[in-house]
């Protein structure tokens, strides 16, 4: 029997904090077979993007490998110092990193950029690594290649830039690639194309790939084994298909739970279906970008319509592009639509200006996406939850700060966090927070602008059950705005689906879920990771 | 692209028209005036008609705007007037005092940017770590030094202690030395703290990753992905700092007793030389708008990003 490709064996890695060492991941041990695919799955802060780090000798400057080996090939890596590094980083263990938009140089074109790789490793002179250059630009499906290779980063799609790093992980015919969330910020459809292109690939070369993800759909559908990371010890590893069927630690059962996902028996939601008690109308939106030139312009809305019953949720969703975001700052008065109409509770936004605006403006309220940009670090939660108050008529000191602390508790925190700073609290707390400051105003309307996208599946669960509780006891009206099909089953009663500035569908959530109309509907929900596991079903069932 | 040059070269004159819009009047806001100093020491024993006749001659009489746009058109036409103190032409004057400044000012910008990339480099490739913290630390020791007194420094410690340069009758070369390094420490300290930075940024980002994965050295990834990008910021700083080093120049010459601008200057505030003073600002204020106007063009030269912005505007 031959030796795996790598093996992982006890590794231990920590990083210096200040004067102490923290350490954070623990005794990992895993292995991957030649040609094989092992998906390491995690929450942030599981270690799975550190121990991928480690394979590739690239932790940050304050990490350290403190015991443990990374066997390549049967050699020990893990202390290899950087310069002996370098003489197999690209050549026989690559990376697919996580962000494309900011993983390529932006002053210099791809087409040097693939070819550094085939320089480093002095493959060839000028003119055979130009030849080799324009066909792997070619194999990713980047043509016509000549053009292609003299564009710049900025002048490409996500998608495409994906593919270019792709090239530059694939050139040398590496034994191992680490894709380290490849996908995470692409939208769903361009997703699968690109985890299609790896697979594709990697058949070709006959290459390994550890499959860094937080998205246990693609893992299911892309990798034969799982490592489940959580706290920087493995929970549980094992074929996909028994892992998934029969977890045996309650954190992967915890995974498995929470979880969106289409195939889910979806909470019975009880807001009216019918009547004409309406607390969002949108009629005809339409909106131009002027582009360059004062002629010119770019049609970012095209008559979108759709009305929310009060007390119910709506969904918009769409990959980027698709003028999700241009629908709603309009709702929320932040831009005024070349034509169309915004009523909110029978009130037409658009005719609104300065003060009238300011003050209406109180009945909807804005939960961003990152939890992390959206407060003011120097701020304390109790300051960020009582600022808008004080923009609107504020009541005496002592209601305000009742009110505060109400809200605090309303949205499932402690009274001790009043007096910290956003930076003491995680990502979930933080979203908490957020909804806390919208919801201190006793706004009618929500507009949640990806907001639970950045969280980790527990999380986002848990945010979840809070939106529905709220808008249970409060009667709030939600505009949710989510890339995620299945969030969105979850939350919403009605949805609307965009393209490209078109409204391609919109009615009742399971109306245009089984039966939509557009082909591009369908191809979004086809695109979703973790479809094709049946096993998914199976562990919804157990709970 | 071309409409781009248009509004950049357009800004430049409006800036150049502002400063000698502004220096016109503060200058003929002071009391007093170049011919009353001169011509009003009772040594000269003038009379007041004399002195009326002088005015005359000099356009001293003519209401403000008036004078305004006479010395407009002569500017235009390169005529900068008369100094009233030396008597002679102000361009005459220029051309003795201006080359050397001229070429203090460029040798010192010169030797800033090199003394700049030298501590970047070092800072980043020096392997021992207590000299790495040293050669980080030297930008804000540098920043906090005074010309005037880091040009008696120098002077005391190469010229009297080493005996390295010579003061007394030194060569066109070594008279330089001393000046040019007086001039390039204090303007190199911020450029060198803002080009590490920006090092440091660049170096966090996921590309430098992607390139180290890619099997790239360390000296590869800093000449070839990281120096680019870090030098964009660092350009803009630059050219604001060139407005510094005029300054600095003046000082300067005054602690190595050079002839220059510096010179003239002290003279020509000292005896409210009206004429000499507008024409200085103004030179010092080309000089400032055409560095800054040759860093706007470099900048979509260097960064890909903006070219391509510019060519949808264009």
């Amino acid at each position: 029997m031959t030796a795996p490709l790598l093996e992982i064996d006890d590794l231990a890695i920590s990083y210096k904090v200040g004067d102490h060492d923290q350490r954070v991941v623990h005794g990992v041990s895993f292995h991957i077979d030649r040609g094989e695919v092992v998906a390491l799955v995690g929450e942030s802060g599981s270690g799975k993007t550190t121990t991928a780090q480690a394979v590739l000798g690239l932790l940050a400057g304050n990490g350290r490998i403190e015991h443990g080996a990374i066997r390549l090939n049967g050699t020990d890596i893990a202390h290899w110092p950087q310069k002996r590094l370098d003489t197999i980083r690209g050549a026989v263990v690559s990376l697919i990193p996580q962000d494309p938009g900011s993983s390529l140089n932006p002053v210099r074109t791809i087409g040097a950029q693939v070819a550094e790789v085939l320089q480093i490793h002095g493959r060839g002179d000028r003119r055979a690594i130009r030849a080799q250059t324009l066909d792997l630009l070619t194999r990713v499906g980047l043509v016509p290649a000549e053009m292609r290779a003299d564009q710049y980063p900025h002048e490409l799609s996500g998608g495409m830039k994906q593919r270019v790093l792709i090239a530059i992980a694939v050139a040398l015919k590496p034994d191992l690639i680490v894709a380290d969330e490849p996908t995470s910020a692409l939208d769903v459809t361009v997703q699968r194309v690109i985890l299609d292109l790896i697979d594709e690939l990697r058949r070709e070369n006959g290459t390994a790939v550890l499959l860094v993800t937080h998205d246990l759909g693609v893992a299911a559908d892309r990798a034969s084994r799982l490592v489940v990371l959580q706290g920087g010890r493995i929970q549980e590893q094992g074929a996909v298909r028994d892992v998934l069927a029969s977890p045996q630690s309650a954190y992967t059962r915890r995974l498995l739970s929470d979880a969106p996902s289409l195939t889910k028996a979806r909470p019975a939601r009880r807001a009216p279906t019918s009547g004409e008690d309406f607390a969002i109308v949108v009629e005809g939106l339409t909106h131009d970008f002027p582009v360059g030139g004062a002629a010119k312009s770019f049609r970012a809305l095209d008559d979108v319509s759709f009305k929310v019953r009060r007390g119910t949720t709506h969904a918009i969703v769409g990959e980027s592009g698709s003028g999700k975001t241009t629908t709603v700052r309009g709702v929320v008065g932040f831009l005024k639509p070349t034509a169309g109409r915004i009523l909110i509770d029978g009130e037409d936004m658009t005719t609104l200006k300065g003060e009238a605006l300011r003050q209406f403006r109180r009945n909807i309220q804005l939960v961003y996406q990152n939890p992390f940009g959206s407060l003011d670090p120097r701020q304390t939660i109790a300051q960020i939850v009582e600022e808008p108050l004080l923009n609107f008529a504020p009541p005496p000191k002592a209601e305000r700060t009742k009110k505060v602390a109400d809200m605090l508790h309303r949205v499932g925190l402690p009274e001790s966090f009043l007096g910290r700073h956003p930076r003491a609290l995680s990502g979930g707390q933080r979203q908490r927070v957020a909804i806390a400051r919208a919801l201190v105003l006793d706004p009618r309307v929500l507009v949640l602008d990806e907001a639970v996208s950045a969280l980790d599946v527990t999380v986002q669960a848990q945010i979840l059950a809070l939106l529905d509780e709220l808008q249970k006891a409060l009667g709030l009206t939600y505009l949710f705005v989510s890339h995620d099909l299945a969030v969105v089953q979850q939350i919403s009663d009605t949805v609307s689906v965009m393209y490209k500035g078109r409204q391609v569908d919109s009615g009742p959530i399971d109306t245009v879920f089984s039966r939509p109309d557009s082909d591009y509907t369908r191809e979004l929900i086809d695109a979703i990771p973790g479809r094709k596991a049946p096993v998914l079903a199976l562990s919804t069932a157990s709970v | 692209m071309i409409r781009y040059l248009l509004s950049r070269v357009g800004q430049a004159l409006l800036v150049l028209m502002v400063t000698f819009s502004a220096a016109f009047l503060l200058l003929q806001a002071l009391p007093g005036d170049a011919i009353m100093i001169k011509f009003m020491s009772p040594d000269m024993g003038l009379s007041a008609d004399q002195i009326a006749e002088i005015r005359a001659a000099y356009g001293a009489d003519l209401p403000i705007w008036e004078r305004y746009f006479q010395t407009l058109a002569n500017f235009l036409t390169g005529n900068f007037g008369y100094s009233i103190q030396a008597g002679v032409p102000v361009s005459q004057q220029l051309q003795v005092n201006l080359p050397p400044t001229l070429q203090l000012a460029s040798l010192g910008f010169v030797a800033a940017i090199i003394l700049t990339i030298t501590i970047a480099a070092l800072s980043n490739v020096v392997g021992m770590a207590w000299l790495r913290t040293a050669i980080q630390s030297m930008p804000s020791l540098f920043i906090s030094v005074p010309v005037f007194w880091l040009g008696i420094m120098l002077i005391q410690v190469f010229s009297f202690q080493l005996g390295l340069v010579s003061v007394i009758s030194p060569g066109p070369v070594e008279r330089l030395i001393l000046p040019v390094l007086t001039l390039a420490i204090p303007i190199s300290a911020p450029l060198s703290q803002i080009l590490m930075r920006n090092i440091d940024e660049v170096l966090a980002q996921p590309f430098v990753a992607v390139a180290k994965a890619k099997g790239a050295s360390h000296t590869w990834v800093l000449w070839r992905h990281v120096a680019r990008n870090a030098v964009l910021p660092t350009l803009t700083i630059a050219g604001v700092l060139f407005g510094e080093l005029l300054a600095g120049a003046v000082v300067t010459e005054a602690v190595y007793g050079l002839n220059g601008l510096g010179g003239l200057t002290n003279q020509a505030v000292g005896n409210h030389d009206t004429a000499v003073l507008q024409a200085i600002v103004v030179i010092s204020a080309l000089a400032f708008v055409s560095i800054n106007l040759v860093v706007d063009l470099l900048y979509p030269v260097l960064d890909p990003r903006l070219g391509n912005k510019l060519g949808i505007a264009a």
